[in-house]
């Protein structure tokens, strides 16, 4: 086996070996998992579409009602 | 009509995200400079109490940074659908500073972190010490490309605004990167998370050393909490002058909230402590100040580096001063030249679309002369230009006296580990165990004078934060406000608890 093969084994086993050893760190990612559960899966699908992107189709159609909305002055 | 109540709504959900985001920031990159600090001793020593040292305060640096992660993401959200207007006009600009950042950050933080956390005993001690230090610097210039952004906003640079697309197009990104306020401001801000990361090392040392549990790491954490924390205290006097400077040079109705300044003056005064005028309105003969203690000059001096230098109040921002020296331009014609602004543009817009080039370049030459005061158009009235002066003055005093505290603090806890006296000192040790509350008001008052101190603008003198804002119903903007006050809470709990946890259980275990 090459050295570099050796070199990425080992770094994939400073990552496995790290997890499996973890104490408190394997609280903290139940923690970090719910917030990205929470934060990216529920709240941005659900509650915080793009707005542009959602009503809009084309980068022309945006920057138009960006456009219309500065020429306006109101919303 | 502009909803103002959707636009309080939108400004007060992001307000209670980047608040709650700042809860984590500063101790993220204050607290990774001083272990990587404590770990060069252990390196250098071989002496093995500091690397047990080491393991502690990385623990809770872990746990901190655990919580805070993602929170910082939830900004993103509600730029793109609570600030699309916002978002669509400066995607030019802040692509790149935020792409770079979050590169920078998932390359950094998943190599260099694994190997910090996983790799004692798999990996050099050399090697180790590297990692640390990068984990320390990635996190810092993360905040660079953030502060970078932030300082745009503060003071637009290096851009022009193109007619046909809406959006603020850079065409210089080394006048965006070097802008003097987005440097300022990232030195100020991470000066704010070393004094941060400090007043936790050597507020929960204090607390072993009361509680003689640990006591021989607890003492040697505080001395290096304390001296890293007296050499950037004075590292944030200097960065929170040129700040001011900034701010003086570039946001002067920030400036008069900030000193509650209502009346202009050469040679201006600092206000050291004092209290508001409760019902001091814009223009009336009321004093400024029911009480206070002023620094003579100082403010003339620290804002413009001049001690006879005029300093514009919030009177002569709003109304305009004649005076041949220093003359201050009235709101009202800066309104009058931003709807010139305004209809050059829709004029511009309709020669376009009936495809009329010489009325359309004609309208466009219209419009670029009154480009600056663009954002004044959409403002209703004079007044509207002033920050809320109150919110400004009481946040920045109380960061500047929280920060002068902060000074003192480690300087005695310094002088009396020296003498070997800081058992004996009971309420000094108290005092650095309530400073770190103390710590987290600073840093979010110092965001609050940022942010609230540069009302009415989401990018200052060109957009105001009620153009910045999408059409949505206000409904939908209160009830996520209002989950992520119960999630935000929820989180805090659990990290107040999880650390709690891991403080009791000593320096041992780690």
């Amino acid at each position: 086996m090459s050295q570099t093969a050796n070199y990425f084994k080992e770094f994939i086993y400073l990552y496995i070996d790290g997890f499996r050893n973890m104490k408190t760190g394997k609280l903290l990612w139940k923690i970090i998992a719910f917030k990205f559960i929470v934060f990216i899966l529920i709240m941005k699908v659900f509650f915080f579409p793009n707005f542009l992107k959602t009503n809009f189709s084309t980068d022309n159609e945006r920057s138009a009602h960006v456009l219309e909305n500065l020429i306006q002055g109101n919303k | 009509m502009e909803d103002t109540l959707l636009v309080d709504w939108s400004r007060a959900q992001f307000a209670l995200t980047a608040l709650y985001h700042w809860l984590f920031v500063p101790l993220t990159l204050g607290l990774s400079f001083i272990i990587a600090i404590m770990e060069t001793i252990y390196v250098k020593t071989g002496n093995v109490i500091w690397k047990e040292i080491t393991k502690f305060w990385m623990t809770l640096f872990a746990i901190n940074f655990a919580i805070g992660l993602a929170t910082g993401i939830i900004m993103e959200f509600e730029f793109g659908t609570n600030w699309s207007n916002y978002s669509w006009i400066v995607g030019d600009i802040f692509g790149a500073p935020l792409a770079i950042e979050g590169l920078m950050a998932f390359f950094m933080e998943s190599t260099f972190f694994a190997i910090m956390f996983f790799g004692w005993d798999k990996v050099s001690k050399k090697m180790h010490l590297v990692s640390t230090w990068l984990v320390a610097i990635g996190s810092n210039l993360s905040a660079l490309w953030i502060l970078v952004a932030n300082g745009w906003m503060q003071h637009p640079v290096g851009m022009v605004f193109n007619p046909d697309s809406a959006r603020f197009e850079m065409n210089s990104f080394f006048d965006v990167l070097f802008n003097p306020t987005a440097y300022s401001k990232f030195l100020h801000t991470i000066g704010s998370g070393y004094v941060m990361g400090s007043l936790f090392v050597v507020g929960i040392s204090a607390y072993y050393i009361l509680k003689n549990k640990d006591v021989v790491k607890a003492k040697k954490s505080i001395v290096v909490g304390a001296t890293f924390g007296l050499l950037t205290s004075m590292f944030l006097v200097l960065s929170g002058d040129e700040s001011a400077h900034q701010v003086a040079q570039h946001q002067p109705a920030k400036l008069a909230a900030m000193e509650g300044l209502y009346d202009g003056h050469k040679r201006a005064s600092i206000v050291a402590i004092g209290q508001l005028t409760p019902d001091k309105e814009i223009g009336d003969d009321k004093p400024e100040f029911v009480w206070s203690i002023e620094v003579p000059y100082a403010l003339s001096l620290l804002g413009f580096h001049d001690v006879d230098a005029y300093v514009p109040g919030i009177n002569e921002l709003v109304y305009g001063d004649v005076h041949e020296e220093h003359r201050v331009e009235p709101a009202k014609d800066k309104i009058a030249k931003g709807k010139v602004a305004i209809a050059a543009l829709k004029n511009y817009k309709e020669a376009k679309k009936l495809e009329n080039e010489e009325a359309a370049e004609n309208y466009l030459k219209v419009f670029r002369a009154h480009e600056k005061y663009f954002g004044y158009g959409y403002l209703k009235d004079e007044k509207d230009i002033i920050p809320n002066v109150a919110i400004t003055f009481y946040s920045f005093h109380l960061m500047v006296g929280l920060g002068s505290w902060f000074m003192v603090l480690f300087f005695f806890i310094l002088y009396f580990s020296m003498v070997n006296k800081l058992e004996e000192k009971k309420l000094l040790l108290y005092s650095a165990l309530w400073s770190i509350p103390l710590g987290y008001t600073a840093g979010e008052m110092g965001w609050i004078v940022a942010e609230v101190g540069r009302q009415p603008w989401a990018i200052q003198d060109m957009l105001p934060v009620g153009m910045a804002t999408s059409q949505l119903a206000t409904g939908a903007v209160q009830l996520t406000f209002w989950m992520f006050a119960a999630i935000f809470t929820f989180l805090l709990i659990a990290e107040i608890k999880i650390m709690f946890t891991q403080i009791k259980k000593g320096m041992e275990e780690h």
